[in-house]
């Protein structure tokens, strides 16, 4: 590897700066924990690497205006252990407690997790049921999106080279509902899923009809999948057993594999399919007990 | 000549100080910068725990960190487990229960362990389990690994009395 530049600036502005300055040899640094493995494989070579760990703007997990407002370098453990996260969106630290081990969790960031773009992460999965949105800010202002659209394709975000990933800002679960995180692990726990399902399932004022039901799907794609057909199929509707199982079905035709050491592509587009219904069941069985 | 950054920080409660390059990782200042070998390299990519160390008290993979993000911060690795009195209960236990035999992964395992104890002086077996999830050991297998851990949890607690 040839020299390397490094830059701590105490500020966004600073952050701004040295992307001028060093323009496309320019790599933010988060955690780490994706960017140092990627350079040592030699997959990138930044001729700079800008480090976020000074700017208090980037830190922290907080309630803001209702939503949860998750900072970019929070770390996964912050969200896995933090109390204003499991009030609001349980589903969340469920979901990050479930990232690799806790040495990892304890370096890795939200939003490095994000801009990483692994399809094979697990907060993504989560964090496109929940509906979250990703805040950009570059020199001329700032803009949100919905996570969905965020990821572009394998390792790839919609992050102009002149913007930053400053904040996550996720609405808190819905109280009718219940959500759940699965991640299929045949290996090891600190393994990437074979295949991840996240599930909301929120029932109407009589308790027994649907009334909305979000459903994404990580590690069988390019990017995390959502299953819009496998949740239309639910709402309105009795979540019946059969019509979990139907619902469940539809994912079939959304995934979209690879074979690798995890399982065949066979394999998993089965073991999708059967998630899918667990996690249906499993997120309606906590919206039943009011345990979100 | 690649540009050197200066790098002040504490290990294991001693004010030091090295030059680093940007690309370096803290595991390769600390063994070849410091002669602090007890860490161990081991997989290189965060996998196997070989290279446990806590910075500013939180475990962490030292092949993912980088040296220059050291600087100001307080790093304790397994050569600052032991005191002058003897060894840590961890490392007492681990002798006794014989849970290690090559020894390659056995730092990551105790600073890994003495972490846990610290925080959960009494965990469940399951909860040493998935603490240790990701130190690997390729030749005892884990059992007398997690009751290494049981038992110095079990020392810990009688010293505290």
């Amino acid at each position: 590897m040839s020299d390397v530049q490094y830059a701590e600036p105490d500020n966004l502005a600073g952050v701004f700066d040295a992307l001028e300055r060093y323009g496309e040899e320019a790599r933010l640094l988060a955690g780490g924990t994706g960017l140092v493995n990627l350079m040592k494989q030699r997959l990138v070579q930044p001729g700079a690497l800008i480090g976020l760990r000074r700017i208090e703007a980037l830190r922290g997990v907080s309630r803001q205006d209702g939503a949860l407002r998750l900072g970019a370098m929070a770390t996964h453990r912050e969200v896995e252990t933090s109390e204003v996260v499991r009030a609001a969106a349980p589903l969340l630290a469920e979901t990050y407690r479930q990232v690799a081990t806790v040495r990892i969790r304890n370096v890795a960031t939200v939003g490095g997790g994000l801009a990483h773009a692994d399809p094979s992460q697990d907060p993504p999965v989560a964090l496109v049921v929940l509906r979250a949105r990703v805040v950009l800010t570059s020199k001329d202002g700032t803009r949100e999106i919905p996570i969905e659209e965020f990821f572009t394709d394998y390792y790839e975000t919609a992050i102009a080279p002149d913007e930053v990933l400053t904040q996550v800002l996720v609405p808190p679960q819905p109280a009718q509902a219940g959500a759940v995180y699965l991640k299929f692990l045949p290996r090891t726990a600190d393994d990437y899923a074979t295949v991840a399902v996240a599930a909301l399932v929120e029932l109407a004022a009589d308790g027994e009809t649907c009334r909305d039901a979000r459903i994404a799907l990580g590690a069988v794609g390019s990017t995390v999948l959502q299953a819009t057909a496998a949740a239309a199929a639910l709402r309105g509707q009795r979540p019946t057993p059969e019509a979990l199982r139907e619902a469940a079905e539809q994912v079939r035709a959304l995934v979209d594999p690879v074979d690798d050491y995890r399982g065949s592509a066979a394999y998993k587009r089965d073991m999708a399919v059967v998630f899918t219904r667990r996690a249906l069941e499993q997120a309606l069985a906590r919206a039943r007990d009011g345990a979100r | 000549m690649a540009t050197k950054h200066h790098v002040v920080t504490r290990v294991n409660g001693e004010e030091v100080e090295f030059l680093c390059e940007a690309r370096h990782s803290l595991l390769e200042a600390l063994r070849e910068t410091l002669g602090l070998t007890g860490t161990k390299e081991g997989c290189l990519d965060g996998n196997c725990g070989a290279c446990t160390v806590t910075l500013d008290g939180r475990l962490m993979d030292s092949c993912l960190v980088l040296a220059v993000e050291a600087h100001g911060r307080e790093i304790q690795t397994i050569e600052g487990v032991a005191s002058p009195q003897g060894l840590h209960p961890v490392q007492q236990a681990f002798l006794e229960e014989a849970a290690l035999q090559c020894g390659i992964c056995t730092p990551g395992f105790i600073v890994s362990a003495k972490a846990l104890l610290e925080r959960e002086p009494n965990p469940t077996e399951e909860r040493i389990r998935w603490w240790l999830a990701g130190n690997l050991c390729r030749c005892t297998g884990y059992d007398k690994i997690v009751r290494a851990v049981v038992d110095a949890a079990a020392r810990m607690a009688e010293v505290k009395g």
